[in-house]
């Protein structure tokens, strides 16, 4: 998997001139953008203080927490690519193991929503994993999990923690963004792997 | 510089959906206008939203922020057939009220509204959620979005069956699928990096 190759693409098994081919290409700038967008997290011309390890495991995170499994497998492969230890991918795989929920979950600010508030765990890393992961790390996946899976809870107090952990504001924008556009990656390729596997019936002659 | 969490001035908690005009006050800080490069006002690509402390704050990475930005443009003002702008900003609302992004919904229920013409099935979506009866082709697009924005997924055959039984052809059906996955990503920034605010009485 490269930065060039269509992702989408590849992972929704879209072959050129198939009917979702054709599909993709009547909104060609939400197809060349979100490709571009995965080039500007994944393969950033100016990486600032985010390595490429952190990019991906990330990556392996969401998509496990997901049930995503080829597109987990494809993070994987990067973030072996980029020289990333065994310990480092079987902490993620625990943490997966860890965090995986149900979403979504979260609380409103109390008033007549607060009939909707829908109870459910704020993920705190594991000991062994945490030291697996280091301290910067373990802080971004906590993060990222109330972002997957509770949104609606997030709080100041969820940033602060990044900050603490070594993350700086810059840095906590792009992670957030790693992570939302890959809600919507990991959605984009599930929707249309459906529709892909279920074509219209075709119409029978009277 | 350390890098700070900021407290927003007292303001109003919105504690409905609504389809009002809200504030956004940022969490963190955005860039200041006069800090900002070329590259930092491209990524904008519209100039006007320099006044956005929401967008301001994203152009802390321009590149993402540009690519998000047209993607989302295609995804929901390409006039090309498909699905109606009405009903993309339908599954934007829908997705925005499940997961619970008030300022979201606010906007794109405000747009599904002015394109539909249809303010009170609109609103019923606000305030009953995203299990009200809007007719079925509403029904179909709302139940949709729903299933695609639940973790894991929970969109299979019988969502696309039903949208097709609903008159959607399959680039209609891929921009429901698309406009729902945008919000799970609008979403996620909106309610991650600030928080809404009723605008004062004018």
């Amino acid at each position: 998997m490269t930065t060039d190759a269509d992702i989408i693409d590849a992972l929704v098994g879209i072959a050129p001139g198939s009917s979702l081919d054709a599909i993709r290409a009547r909104r060609p700038e939400a197809r060349a953008h979100a490709q571009a967008t995965y080039r500007a997290l994944f393969a950033p011309e100016a990486p600032g203080t985010i390595s490429a390890q952190e990019r991906f495991a990330v990556g392996v995170f969401v998509a496990g927490l997901h049930d995503a499994t080829a597109i987990a497998a494809a993070y994987a492969g990067r973030l072996a690519d980029s020289r990333a230890s065994a310990a480092l991918k079987e902490a993620i795989d625990a943490a997966i193991n860890e965090a995986k929920m149900r979403g979504p979950y979260g609380s409103y600010p109390a008033g007549p929503l607060s009939q909707e508030d829908t109870a459910g765990p704020v993920y705190r890393v594991e000991a062994m994993t945490r030291r697996a992961l280091g301290p910067r790390l373990a802080a971004a996946l906590e993060h990222v999990h109330m972002l997957v899976f509770h949104p609606r809870d997030a709080a100041p107090a969820a940033l602060q923690a990044l900050l603490d952990a070594g993350w700086s504001t810059t840095d906590i924008v792009t992670l957030s963004q790693i992570v939302a556009f890959l809600s919507f990656q990991i959605r984009v390729i599930a929707g249309l792997r459906v529709l892909a596997a279920h074509p219209a019936p075709r119409e029978v002659a009277p | 510089m350390t890098d700070t969490v900021l407290t927003p001035p007292e303001h109003t908690v919105p504690t409905a959906f609504t389809r009002a005009q809200l504030d956004w006050l940022p969490w963190l800080e955005p860039l200041a206008v006069e800090a900002m490069t070329e590259r930092h006002m491209a990524s904008l690509v519209d100039a006007a939203r320099v006044k956005s402390p929401y967008f301001r704050l994203l152009a802390r990475d321009p590149d993402a922020l540009e690519a998000r930005t047209r993607t989302d443009k295609d995804i929901f003002y390409n006039p090309d057939a498909g699905l109606p702008r009405a009903e993309r900003e339908l599954a934007a609302a829908a997705t925005s009220r499940f997961n619970g992004c008030v300022y979201c919904a606010s906007v794109h229920a405000r747009h599904a509204a002015t394109y539909s013409k249809r303010e009170t099935d609109v609103q019923r979506l606000l305030d009953a959620g995203v299990t009200a009866d809007l007719g079925e082709r509403w029904n179909a697009i709302v139940a949709a979005s729903v299933a695609l924005t639940a973790t894991p997924s929970g969109f299979g055959p019988e969502h696309v069956d039903r949208l097709r039984r609903a008159g959607l052809d399959d680039l209609a059906i891929a921009d429901v699928i698309h406009a729902a996955a945008f919000f799970n990503w609008a979403n996620r920034l909106m309610l991650s990096l600030g928080e809404p605010a009723a605008t004062a009485p004018s």
